[in-house]
């Protein structure tokens, strides 16, 4: 204890954690109303308002961006920036280069939120923004990896801990995702034109798209579930070899399953079908990788009960696992003849997103705020539970009624009568999916909620603790 | 599809570079002690002793006494 208050020991740099920490919050409540006022606008088209600022069209992408890449990626640089400090024992490596990744991430978000809505968009799905733009995030993402790296590279540790090589391997693949994907041609400061054209454009946009999820919204948020599982479990992880086996086996699959978003398109069929079949492949390291956090609980269970961040966290990798079933199925071609196209995908995509990758946020989040500030926990435990149950609730109506929906529009698409005609116009199924409509959107009310509640628990917690340096351990004995 | 000509040959460098990393690692004895690496990470502690300002939230201190009863593990410096 004593070494811990020495004058004048060299402490962990925790203003960027605070920072990204907070923002991720601020983001989340953003993102999450965007896309509840697009669920409102699917089910009452008039609340477009006739304003192209505010239409589906261009506040769509407004919401997959700061849901993603606002939330999502301010969380996974606070978390990573907080885990490879205390699993490296030293402070970050540039500390500087640090705070502009800050700064540069943010001015990123406000250039979002500013050209999508204007109407600004290469058209590209998870990479819509404008050339200009996205020299920045690669300017901002070269400066992130520098900063992760650097600090690994100066460790103290000899052993990289397993949560790093998954947040290393999602911070190179995006670097690579991104820059080639968004390779265009300028035409004026706010317009371009992709490199690629036709098929070609499809494919390279689905290798990008498909690794976005694989990496942004899996490798990284693994990285935070080897982390704060274990530590908010206070358990070592189930299996730590496992740990290592799902890391290698899921980085060399992940690779090669884009294809799957191109099924019965002009891209050859057999790409298609290699599509598939690695698809299929990433089931094992995936489903590998939840066991592992599941079992972490294995012999303490009873944890879970009284515990609402261990909730968050173990509740999310069991939407891991069922995204990661369901997933590879809806990849099968004959699966995807029926689900592509229909709201089945969009119940895919949020039982990923909202169980996923929010909850292991919010549970990551309710972990390493109150220890930002000075304090052991949040404000308000009993919040935590609340806005547990709350999203719960939200997610399931989200996702069922939208599973329900897509294979009802599926079924309605194919239908033929005997004599070649179709059964439904197209409308028909549009009418028949306005009730799940408003189902979907009174879940994402509720997560809209949920998140609300934890907005306001981190405000009571940060005004009621403060900032306080944790010095780095000098004798890094369990080194 | 021209775009697999970079597409295809991009994916196999980048598996070989990921291949190069795992050699790496195993060469660099990074999975050398497997059993113990996973408990490491729970003795550290990321509460200031002393810094809680509700007395009832105080850190139980048993992170710290873990920190400082482990020492079978190697320091990096020291292999």
């Amino acid at each position: 204890m004593s070494l811990a208050q020495a004058p004048n020991a060299t402490v962990y740099d925790d203003p960027p954690v605070r920072w990204f920490a907070l923002a991720a919050v601020l983001w989340g409540v953003v993102g999450m109303l965007v896309g509840v006022i697009i669920a409102a606008q699917l089910a009452w088209p008039e609340l477009n308002f006739g304003i192209p600022w505010f239409s589906y069209g261009r506040l769509r992408p407004l919401h997959t961006n700061a849901v993603i890449f606002a939330f999502g990626g301010c969380a996974l640089m606070a978390t990573s920036f907080h885990v490879v400090q205390r699993t490296c024992q030293v402070p970050l490596f540039a500390p500087t280069l640090a705070r502009f990744v800050f700064w540069g991430w943010q001015a990123v978000i406000v250039a979002a939120a500013i050209s999508l809505p204007l109407g600004y968009t290469q058209g590209k799905e998870y990479a819509e923004l404008e050339w200009p733009i996205d020299i920045l995030i690669a300017v901002v993402w070269v400066a992130y990896a520098i900063v992760f790296f650097g600090t690994i590279g100066i460790r103290k540790v000899r052993h990289i801990y397993v949560a790093n090589w998954f947040f290393g391997a999602f911070i190179l693949a995006v670097a690579l995702l991104h820059i080639v994907n968004s390779a265009a041609i300028p035409a004026g400061s706010m317009k371009s034109y992709s490199a690629y054209a036709g098929v070609q454009d499809a494919m390279v946009q689905w290798w990008y798209g498909h690794n976005a999820v694989g990496f942004f919204l899996t490798a990284g948020f693994l990285g935070m579930m080897y982390y704060y599982i274990p530590k908010q479990a206070e358990r070592p992880v189930y299996s730590y070899r496992l740990s290592i086996v799902h890391f290698w086996a899921l980085i060399f699959t992940y690779m090669w399953a884009g294809p799957h978003h191109l099924h019965y398109t002009a891209l050859p069929d057999w790409a298609q079908s290699i599509g598939m079949l690695f698809s299929l492949i990433l089931l094992a390291p995936s489903w590998g990788g939840m066991i592992n956090g599941v079992m972490t609980l294995s012999g303490a269970w009873y944890k879970l009960r009284d515990d609402p961040i261990l909730k968050f966290l173990i509740v999310a990798l069991s939407f891991y696992g069922m995204s990661t079933f369901e997933g590879p199925m809806m990849a099968i071609k004959t699966v995807n003849g029926l689900s592509h196209y229909t709201d089945w995908t969009i119940g895919h995509v949020h039982s990923g997103a909202l169980g996923w990758v929010g909850f292991m946020t919010m549970g990551s989040l309710y972990y390493l705020i109150p220890r930002m500030f000075g304090q052991t926990r949040m404000h308000s435990v009993r919040a935590i539970e609340l806005h547990f149950w709350i999203a719960t609730v939200g997610i399931v109506l989200y996702i069922a009624a939208m599973w329900i929906a897509g294979v009802m529009q599926g079924l309605m698409w194919r239908a033929v009568n005997p004599d070649g005609t179709l059964v439904y116009s197209f409308v028909e199924g549009v009418k028949a999916t306005y009730p799940f409509y408003m189902v979907r959107l009174l879940g994402g009310v509720l997560y809209l909620t949920g998140m609300l509640i934890m907005a306001w628990n981190v405000v009571m917690t940060v005004s009621q603790g403060r900032a306080v340096a944790t010095p780095v351990p000098a004798l890094p004995a369990r080194a | 599809m021209d775009i697999l000509y970079l597409l295809v040959p991009m994916s196999v460098f980048a598996m070989l570079a990921v291949l190069g990393v795992f050699a790496w690692a195993l060469r660099a004895g990074q999975f050398d002690e497997i059993d113990v690496v996973g408990e490491q990470i729970l003795a550290a502690s990321d509460v200031v002793p002393g810094a809680a300002l509700d007395p009832d939230q105080g850190p139980t201190g048993d992170a710290i006494e873990k920190s400082t009863g482990t020492s079978r593990h190697r320091h990096r410096s020291s292999t």
